[in-house]
């Protein structure tokens, strides 16, 4: 991701652009995508073999560094046949990457139970953490960069403006423990500091629980869309079209929300990849600081406990759905730039 | 606001003097200070530097020794100023000893960042062809995993290392400096001047050295700002997640994460820390931001932040 709007900084399969012998009537999407799917899919290949590599080779002998101290030979030997220490490095690998293909994500370490059934129910307590905070941050970005627009430099925009200034800046896990400060024990006593759930209770049967990780989300991911937003709609309310729309009477809300605010839709989509990106990255910390079981608290603990499995079945699916949440967005902005899909 | 200034600094601009090394240097920040944004950032990053750094100095007590009950009040059974942590030990203390190491982390992980960047961004560009193929794509590669998952797994390799904490959270972020170095140096490299030198045999290596990096220093300097801003964040995350610090030495980071629990009790052991981190990255963003925008105008500076602080695989 480096530019929004401006030509993108060719990368060779760009910069060759449209060659002359392109044929006409090619459908960019279609093009695109006939790169950019074996180029994801190559990112995911190495990916998981340098993951492979990282955690089963360099550090001499893992198993013997995941017992420590109470290595005993019988122990070191089991646990090297289940990393697959046992056969040769090449091996190991193609048998891990075939079973992750198969849907064989290989046996926890620390809880003696299939990977995917360890980190299962946790994939869906991020998702539904990471949807609902995608959610709220567009809506209240969306609607907040619009109004600041119209309200441009007046003391609405000044305040908005730099909050979303700071916001930014605030590393999530401060934002997380001012949060439990506020909201948790200090002043008000509303919501619980920790999201323990019990392992077969589901997130949504206990909502409290959700308010605070989404609330220090929403405060770090927010301020992106609101800038973007902001910043398409000025440049929108200056245009030509927009002054006759004015002149013609249109109503403010109108200009705003039905002239304005679809010339934002390609930023937006993009600052909206972008947060669910950020996330992705972004829930490891603030699920520690909440204890909320999702992929992210996994993700820690299982570093901290070197559960290799874990490790390795993690970083691969946080990659596969980094990139093709990257694809996606990038679709969907071309999609809504008629003006990028025009031979150039 | 320097709008002259930010003018004059677009790289299609030919190079005037004072756009190059040294002068290069002292206009962009001066760009940036003149701004409001620049003075409140700079402000607030010196104040919080002259804490973590005179911190060690001031005399005070053992920041690693009990003190009083853990998490005591200030003031209540003998307690300093800030009450005591999870251990009994002085939060005070451990406030004026626990910030310089992440500072300085944080600005050689960027240091890093920034040579590493450059020189991937500076080479794919002038070389192009092969080099730039291998060099671009693998910079695909990398940032196709998120920053700090790829920063955990290079620590879940080796420990929690000093030096691996600044390695790895320097590479993470190179390929994003690769990338923008990349497209800037493009522009230079198509200059009649580049153009003529090389023609003329000078090496490579010098023709980089001489004359693209010497038009490359605004956008470095903006995105070393950026870079710092971010790698404080990353460092503190780290460090909050117990990757940085040794346990009985402070560490801002590792001292939101250990009086969590006291929260109710003494909440200056979060707190304080937490406040100093959060005035550290709110200046050090401000002042990023605000060269940014001196030397490449609001909207673009905008672009550069929202995308510097993604860093996705994307190049829309």
């Amino acid at each position: 991701m480096s530019t929004l709007s401006a030509p993108e900084p060719a990368s060779p399969a760009v910069a060759a652009g449209p060659r002359p012998g392109r044929v006409r009537g090619a459908h960019p999407v279609r093009e695109m995508l006939a790169w950019r799917i074996p180029l994801g899919v190559l990112s995911v290949i190495f990916v998981a073999i340098l993951t492979y590599l990282a955690t089963q080779v360099l550090p001499g002998d893992a198993a013997s560094s995941i017992l420590g101290q109470s290595a005993t030979p019988e122990r070191l030997a089991l646990v090297r046949k289940q990393l697959g220490l046992d056969e040769p490095v090449l091996t190991g690998l193609w048998n891990w990457m075939s079973g992750l293909v198969q849907g064989d994500f290989g046996t926890s370490l620390v809880q003696a139970r299939p990977v995917s059934e360890v980190i299962g129910p946790r994939v869906l307590n991020s998702v539904v953490l990471l949807v609902v905070v995608a959610v709220l941050s567009t809506l209240i970005g969306a609607v907040a960069g619009v109004v600041a627009a119209h309200y441009r430099d007046r003391w609405f925009d000044d305040t908005i403006s730099t909050l979303s200034l700071v916001a930014i800046a605030l590393p999530e896990f401060v934002v997380g423990v001012l949060v439990i400060l506020v909201f948790a024990v200090g002043i008000f006593n509303w919501f619980p500091a920790v999201s323990l759930i019990p392992p077969q209770e589901r997130i949504w049967n206990d909502l409290s629980k959700l308010v605070l990780p989404v609330l220090t989300l929403v405060i770090v991911t927010t301020p992106y869309m609101f800038r973007m937003i902001r910043a398409a709609t000025i440049e929108a309310l200056q245009s030509d079209y927009a002054e006759v729309a004015e002149l013609k009477g249109v109503s403010a809300p109108r200009l705003l929300f039905r002239h304005a605010l679809p010339n934002a839709l390609a930023p937006a989509v993009q600052v909206f990849g972008l947060n669910v990106l950020y996330l992705a990255g972004g829930i490891v910390l603030v699920e520690t600081v909440f204890q909320y079981p999702g992929i992210g608290l996994a993700l820690v603990s299982a570093i901290q406990s070197r559960d290799v499995p874990v490790i390795q079945f993690l970083v691969v699916v946080l990659a596969i759905f980094y990139v093709m949440l990257n694809i996606v967005t990038d679709v969907i902005v071309l999609l809504s730039t008629p003006r990028r899909r025009a031979p150039r | 606001m320097a709008t002259v200034s930010a003018d004059s600094s677009l790289p299609d601009v030919a190079p005037a003097e004072d756009l190059r090394g040294q002068g290069a240097v002292r206009r962009v920040l001066g760009g940036a200070i003149r701004t409001r944004r620049g003075q409140i950032g700079a402000g607030l990053t010196l104040l919080v530097l002259a804490i973590a750094f005179l911190g060690p100095v001031i005399p005070h007590g053992s920041a690693t020794k009990f003190d009083a009950p853990p998490f005591s009040k200030p003031g209540n059974l003998g307690a300093g100023l800030l009450g005591t942590d999870a251990l009994g030990r002085d939060v005070l203390s451990r406030v004026l000893d626990g910030g310089w190491i992440l500072i300085v982390l944080a600005v050689l992980a960027t240091l890093l960042t920034i040579v590493i960047g450059a020189l991937l961004g500076i080479n794919a560009a002038y070389r192009r062809g092969f080099v730039e193929g291998l060099t671009m794509r693998g910079v695909d590669v990398v940032l196709a995993m998120p920053q700090l998952v790829f920063v955990l797994l290079m620590l879940s390799v080796i420990g929690p290392k000093r030096w691996l904490l600044v390695l790895a959270v320097g590479l993470s972020q190179a390929p994003q400096t690769a990338r923008v170095i990349y497209a800037a140096a493009q522009d230079v490299c198509e200059r009649d001047y580049v153009k003529a030198v090389a023609v003329w045999g000078v090496p490579p290596r010098t023709v980089l050295r001489r004359h693209v990096l010497p038009s490359l220093i605004t956008p470095l300097m903006v995105e070393a700002g950026l870079r710092l801003a971010f790698s404080i964040i990353l460092i503190a995350g780290l460090s909050f997640l117990g990757l940085g610090t040794r346990p009985p030495n402070p560490d801002w980071g590792v001292m939101i994460n250990e009086n969590r629990l006291g929260l109710g009790t003494n909440y200056w052991g979060v707190l304080a820390p937490a406040i100093l981190l959060a005035l550290l990255s709110v200046g050090t963003n401000m002042f990023a931001d605000a060269i940014a925008r001196a030397n490449l105008g609001e909207n673009r500076s905008e672009q550069a932040v929202i995308a510097s602080a993604g860093g996705t695989g994307s190049e829309a």
